[in-house]
């Protein structure tokens, strides 16, 4: 049989190598929208700005935080609400790909089968180190301070981004599953907002109590929180060493999270991705 | 000559629809074949799973040499697909959707580029080249759609509807640049639910209805397959019709047929030439005022309707699309 050999594949990369080859050239494409819609990018940090305003200057005065000061308190949980809510993003990016054909033209090229993925992922991350920057600058303005070293500083922001990249799995998948992108906004709203809102993220542990209480302890962002809180110095050094593990190891537990959640949703994802039919 | 796209007894099921319910085709190196059929006759099902973009439940298929259940990456790397919808990304240049393409193919990104300039050189989109491509009329989606699925120059070029949607001038142009490939050697694969257009791109034609292939053949193939020619009278006055009837009875070989507005009658006819004679004749003698009379083959609706005994969807379209009905009158 006469097969014209392209000159392409023989010397590929696989797996590991081209995934991410691959993945760069595909998060590059997505960030060329960044610069094509700045008003998607403008959005995405006015409402984190708009958290941090809201809750500092209209809850602040009411709730009870101890040794620290609310707004000092306030930040951490805003941090960790915005980059958990920024993986929404991710699934709505695929959701939007699947509807309109782009991800039929990825699935029929010799690419690797993680690439879509790995670089809607990647992409995210470039979106959640903007945000952050842009909530530590009005963070800084209203009040809030880093307390502990440089380092501790870094490795709190590093967290709150290696969290982020593991939920943006999750909505990938989402994401490949859900028929659109409207779907996929409303479906975030309903479960983040309970994972953010039951957590230590702008109320103190202390104010929960029974079964509730047990939730807050052991949800990640709770531990997301305050690892990050530990982490930039916000917390009372004289409060009450909490009573649960997740709460006394909160950058284990959190990092124990990471791991549960890719070693799940990354070959999920792939596979949903390999399989999925697109939309008509 | 040697095929370059087998596929045996494809089935596929969603649910409890048969998409493909045994397909079975096969395109010679070099020619174009046509998947003609309906909305949901399984056309758009056959290019996915094809491009291996959907599994079948049974069955197999070779693509340019390599089995698409074994190694679907080297089907990827051989074939060039281009949608129904054109899958180009808005946000980026028509520059940028072709370098990111030819990047995902492998190749470097010198290479890319000037893979990109030339494509977009050859689809008469230099000028549009560097602005974002949702600034782009629905002809030019598609052109650099299907300049998309020619980056990497592949063997097997599979379209799925390269022209549903398109104005008829557009229409026209993307014939044209589907003919330029074809003459470049290019094995194509084209589904299309426009009777012309499978008539004037395929060397062959398939035609499928509810995911099995009921005809095979050129497009004169299967004209003749329907039976010969056909005299065709348009009324000048509808009242008249009862008198064309029965002389058109008179030389047709079956039934006459009566269009829904009342003025157009048809009948096939063995005789041609002569039968037209007689039917002129006879309109003579009896004075009866025509507004057109001809003699014509039948085109592929009436192909269509005969083997499946229902119209195609597109019939609707094709009356009212005036680059449908040029027809030869003779």
């Amino acid at each position: 049989m006469s097969t014209p050999a392209p000159t392409l594949e023989q010397s590929r990369p696989t797996g590991v190598v081209r995934a991410l080859t691959d993945g760069w050239v595909v998060a590059k494409r997505n960030l060329i929208k960044i610069k094509r819609v700045p008003e998607v990018l403008v959005f995405v940090l006015i409402s984190p700005i708009m958290f941090v305003l809201l809750f500092a200057f209209v809850f602040g005065g009411a709730i009870d935080t101890g040794g620290v000061g609310y707004r000092e308190f306030l930040i951490a949980g805003i941090f960790a609400q915005t980059v958990v809510f920024g993986a929404t993003f991710t699934g709505a990016g695929l959701a939007e790909d699947m509807q309109k054909g782009i991800i039929d033209r990825f699935r029929s090229l010799p690419m690797s089968q993680a690439a879509v993925l790995v670089g809607r992922t990647t992409s995210d991350v470039v979106y959640n180190v903007l945000s952050l920057a842009i909530m530590a600058l009005t963070g800084l303005l209203v009040g809030w301070r880093i307390r502990e070293g440089f380092l501790d500083a870094v490795l709190g922001f590093a967290l709150l981004l290696l969290f982020a990249y593991a939920v943006s799995w999750v909505m990938a998948w989402v994401g490949l599953m859900v028929p659109s992108v409207e779907v996929i906004n409303n479906a975030s709203f309903i479960v983040i907002m309970p994972l953010t809102f039951v957590s230590n993220a702008f109320v103190p542990l202390e104010s929960f109590s029974g079964v509730l209480r047990t939730l807050v302890e052991w949800n990640p962002v709770s531990a997301l929180t305050q690892a990050s809180r530990e982490l930039f110095g916000n917390v009372d050094p004289r409060g009450a060493v909490p009573d649960a593990w997740s709460m006394q190891h909160p950058v284990l537990y959190t990092l124990l999270w990471v791991a549960i959640i890719l070693v799940v949703f990354v070959p999920l994802s792939v596979r949903r991705y390999r399989l999925s039919a697109g939309t008509k | 000559m040697t095929d370059m796209i087998t596929a045996t007894g494809l089935v596929k099921r969603y649910k409890e629809v048969e998409a493909l319910a045994g397909l079975d085709l096969s395109v010679p190196e070099g020619t174009v074949l046509a998947l003609l059929g309906p909305n949901g006759a399984g056309k758009t099902t056959a290019v996915r799973v094809l491009t291996t973009l959907l599994k079948p439940d049974a069955g197999s298929a070779v693509v340019a040499g390599v089995d698409i259940l074994a190694d679907p990456d080297g089907v990827r790397s051989r074939i060039g697909l281009s949608g129904q919808y054109a899958a180009v990304d808005e946000h980026l240049t028509g520059f940028e959707n072709l370098e990111m393409v030819g990047r995902l193919y492998g190749m470097g990104r010198t290479q890319a580029r000037s893979r990109a300039r030339e494509l977009l050189e050859r689809f008469a989109l230099a000028d549009a080249g560097d602005r974002p491509s949702k600034t782009y009329s629905g002809g030019m989606r598609r052109r650099l759609d299907l300049a998309g699925a020619l980056v990497a120059a592949p063997p097997v070029l599979v379209l799925d509807e390269p022209t549903t949607g398109l104005d008829p001038r557009s229409r026209v142009q993307m014939w044209d640049v589907i003919r330029e490939l074809v003459a470049s050697g290019a094995t194509l694969l084209l589904t299309t639910q426009y009777l012309e257009e499978a008539d004037r791109l395929a060397d062959d034609i398939l035609v499928i209805d509810h995911g099995r292939a009921i005809a095979r053949g050129t497009a004169d193939e299967l004209k003749s397959q329907t039976g010969g020619e056909r005299v065709e009278v348009v009324l000048a006055d509808p009242s008249d019709r009862d008198r064309v009837h029965s002389l058109l009875a008179e030389v047709a070989s079956g039934e006459v047929g009566v269009g829904e507005n009342g003025r157009e009658l048809t009948a096939a006819v063995d005789g041609g030439v002569g039968a037209l004679r007689r039917v002129l004749e006879g309109l003579e003698r009896d004075s009866v005022a025509v507004l057109d009379i001809g003699l014509r083959r039948p085109t592929l609706d009436d192909v269509f309707l005969s083997l499946t005994g229902h119209a195609t969807e597109a019939a609707d379209d094709a009356t009212t699309d005036p680059s449908e009905t040029a027809e030869v009158t003779r």
